[in-house]
């Protein structure tokens, strides 16, 4: 019944066009989503490869990092609004902090992960340290780290949503206007948009990994999601005794 | 064998304590038979101080009063007044006669009271209407208003945009294009009246911003509001809204003395110090109460 | 600094911040004790159905990518709860933490290996029996694993509830939004982070006492 009346918001032409239409809703959230995963990526990748390569500073940083996951979104969000007096910024460094975590543990653990033997061998060949990190080790890592960057696109997607809260045209906005006069047709609606959003953008990212990860080093869908997340879980200096 | 035993034993003591906390959260947990009033609220600062005012008030007859606050939406706080599960809250007639009544037109503060008293469902009853009002209002910058915006006809047509929540163009955009003839270039939508609607007009994304009566933002940022002769905006006074059975002849009499002492500038200071001057809200209804002779 | 300190000096502050803690206890571990005994079971149930692993980790990773806001509000949607009913939050963390921890459990199952199983089965345990005492404990660490990243993840997500009206600590950072009050939603972030780290010690404390073997040259 709910349904019904989300379906009946979704087709209404209303909600297709002018300013507060769902195409532009789309369209932003997805800006935001990009500019977020981007910036996160800028800073989380080299980081990430130069850790996992060079193993100096891993605990400290994955275990940072671990903190870092642990943050709620909406304090952020809200906290660097007032911060920065409005407007988008503040949104915007919200979403890039919330990515670094999973791109920088999918980068650590992918280099970290690769197996001795294979470096070793690669050392014995004469390869320098440079040519091993990027003959060797990144396309090792490459499965690790496309999940990371799908696990912070998932992170980011969220949380802008959530970011609508403080007056962005997210496709947070139609969830939270419906929920206030308790319209549940554009309430549920609206979650309905950003599960599909979700969905979708993980699907497309599913593909871009199958294309540039080398064939070999292809990990089932399962184990990907997981591996990024149990990997920084077991680097945490605590859990020595997990394998996981 | 050992080991499973103590991995039952662990799961089983977190869901005790799990359970143990559920206890005080029972959303919707009966009120006993004891006489005890439950005065809830919404989550928004001046309702909070209102439904503490209230508790403190039912306080000094000697009732027995608990506050339940963060009762979200009009169509919960109805359904647990009659399911029992509060007894008192403090509404607004505009709002409160638009749910009991969707057809409702009428807008001045006395049709609005008198309306709201009959179409009030039976077993609920609403009290003295207070002159206090939180009603919705449009503001502009004093600069706006210095080049001759004062009423809300002098917007004319497609010349500003407007920040509201985003209910605010499916109920009113009609309306006031039939009333004044008043367009907008743009209906952004921000938030009802917080942080995202003031920011918008402090710079600039907004020329014209809806708020509401008693919000401490107008003063501060020297806001001015737009008068509404055609009365387009219902009156929102405050009222007590309450299941008839659970407040005695007292309790009614005190309520009554509380609204009667509210007026829209001293809810309006109320709201200030706890948003603005971070005071808490149940020290400010103290206060306040002590200004009341119950 | 002041600020921080100006707004915790109020005794009825306190009191309140702690019933949004004990709240916010509630509703990101009780998802967390349900989901370990959904996990085990539908773990177990994969483990033994090559199929219904297949479906399992197919709606378990279709389900992970949902965003909460969004699953907070279709939960009611689908099963008829009060759209501000706090059981829309339990629910949906239950659903995402078992679903984070299915899949692993089933692994851990699938790798206990076969003379394993076969010695216990000569010792004469019963399948029931073989399970609690061989197999499970065996994969209490990949679930322990599975349940900290699990308990992270809920205890920062139970605050996105505020903005559908069951939030914990959550409620700290709409009043002070709404309030331009940065105490409270500093606080309510330093909260979360401790109790976060608070909660991964216990399971870590709880994880060693379960499979003490793990610790075996350990230092």
């Amino acid at each position: 019944m709910i349904f019904a009346d989300a379906f009946a918001w979704l087709v209404d032409p209303v909600n297709w066009s002018g300013g507060r239409s769902i195409p532009v809703r789309v369209g932003v959230h997805l800006l935001y989503c990009l500019g977020a995963v981007l910036g996160a990526a800028a800073i989380a990748v080299p980081l990430g490869l130069f850790i996992g390569h060079t193993g100096r500073g891993g605990v400290l940083l994955v275990g940072g990092s671990n903190a870092l996951r642990a943050l709620p979104t909406l304090g952020l969000v809200t906290f660097l609004y007032l911060l920065m007096g409005g407007g988008p910024a503040g949104v915007l460094i919200a979403l890039v902090v919330l990515a670094v975590p999973p791109i920088l543990a999918g980068a650590y653990a992918g280099v970290q992960g690769v197996d001795r033997g294979v470096v070793d061998a690669a050392r014995g060949m004469g390869m320098t340290g440079a040519q091993r990190l990027w003959q060797v080790e990144v396309p090792n890592a490459l499965p690790l780290l496309v999940g990371g960057l799908r696990n912070a696109t998932l992170q980011v997607v969220a949380t802008a949503s959530v970011a609508a809260y403080v007056g962005v045209e997210t496709l947070g906005r139609p969830l939270l206007d419906g929920l206030r006069v308790l319209d549940y047709g554009q309430f549920v609606g609206g979650a309905v948009l950003i599960a599909l959003l979700a969905v979708l953008l993980d699907a497309l990212l599913a593909g871009v990994g199958r294309l540039v990860v080398p064939r070999g080093l292809r990990l089932s869908a399962g184990s990907r999601r997981r591996g990024v997340e149990l990997a920084a879980a077991a680097a945490q200096p605590d859990a020595g005794g997990s394998t996981a | 064998m050992k080991r499973t035993l103590a991995v039952a034993v662990a799961a089983a003591a977190l869901v005790l304590s799990a359970c143990g906390s559920a206890e005080d959260l029972g959303g919707s947990g009966q009120q006993a038979d004891s006489g005890e009033v439950v005065v809830g609220s919404a989550d928004f600062t001046e309702n909070k101080i209102l439904a503490e005012i209230y508790a403190g008030a039912l306080k000094a007859t000697g009732a027995k009063v608990t506050v339940k606050s963060g009762i979200g939406a009009r169509e919960l706080v109805v359904k647990a007044l009659q399911d029992k599960s509060l007894g008192v809250v403090p509404e607004y007639t505009g709002n409160l006669l638009n749910y009991f009544d969707k057809t409702n037109t009428t807008s001045t503060a006395d049709e609005v009271y008198a309306a709201l008293k009959a179409k009030t469902p039976a077993g609920l009853e609403v009290l003295e209407k207070s002159a206090a009002e939180d009603k919705d209002v449009l503001v502009v910058t004093k600069e706006t208003a210095e080049r001759g915006v004062k009423s809300i006809a002098d917007l004319g047509s497609g010349q500003y945009v407007l920040g509201a929540a985003g209910e605010w163009a499916q109920r009113w955009e009609s309306r006031i294009k039939e009333l004044y003839g008043v367009t907008f270039k743009e209906i952004k939508t921000t938030d009802a009246g917080g942080p995202v609607t003031v920011d918008a007009l402090k710079n600039g994304t907004a020329q014209v911003a809806n708020l509401y009566t008693t919000q401490a933002d107008i003063a501060v940022n020297g806001f001015v509001q737009l008068e509404d002769p055609k009365n387009m905006y219902p009156a929102q006074n405050v009222v007590p809204l309450l299941r008839s059975d659970a407040v005695d002849a007292k309790g009614k009499q005190a309520l009554d003395k509380v609204s009667a002492a509210l007026t829209t500038q001293n809810l309006a200071e109320l709201v200030k110090r706890v948003d603005v001057d971070k005071e808490t809200v149940a020290n400010v209804a103290a206060d306040f109460l002590k200004t009341v002779s119950l | 600094m002041g600020e921080v300190v100006d707004y915790l000096s109020d005794a009825g502050t306190r009191a309140a911040l702690l019933d949004m803690l004990l709240e916010h206890v509630y509703l990101s571990l009780l998802p967390l004790v349900v989901s370990v005994v959904l996990a085990v079971l539908l773990g177990l149930l994969a483990h033994r159905l090559p199929w219904a692993k297949a479906a399992l980790a197919g709606t378990a990773n279709v389900l992970y990518t949902i965003p909460s806001l969004a699953l907070f509000a279709i939960i009611p949607a689908v099963i008829g709860t009060q759209v501000l009913d706090s059981a829309n939050v339990v629910i949906a963390l239950t659903l995402y933490t078992t679903a984070l921890l299915v899949r692993p459990v089933a692994d851990a199952l699938d790798a206990v290996p076969a003379h394993v199983t076969a010695a216990a089965t000569a010792m004469g345990f019963r399948p029931v029996r073989r399970f609690l005492a061989v197999e499970l404990p065996l994969a209490v660490p990949v679930l322990a694993a599975g349940v900290r990243v699990g308990s992270v993840s809920n205890i920062s997500l139970v605050s996105v509830g505020a903005l559908i009206g069951t939030g914990g600590l959550g409620v700290l950072f709409t009043d002070g939004f709404r309030q331009r009050y940065l105490a409270p939603i500093v606080i309510g972030i330093v909260l979360t982070l401790l109790l976060a780290l608070v909660v991964d010690l216990l399971l870590v404390w709880l994880r060693d006492r379960l499979a003490p073997w793990t610790l075996v040259g350990k230092p």
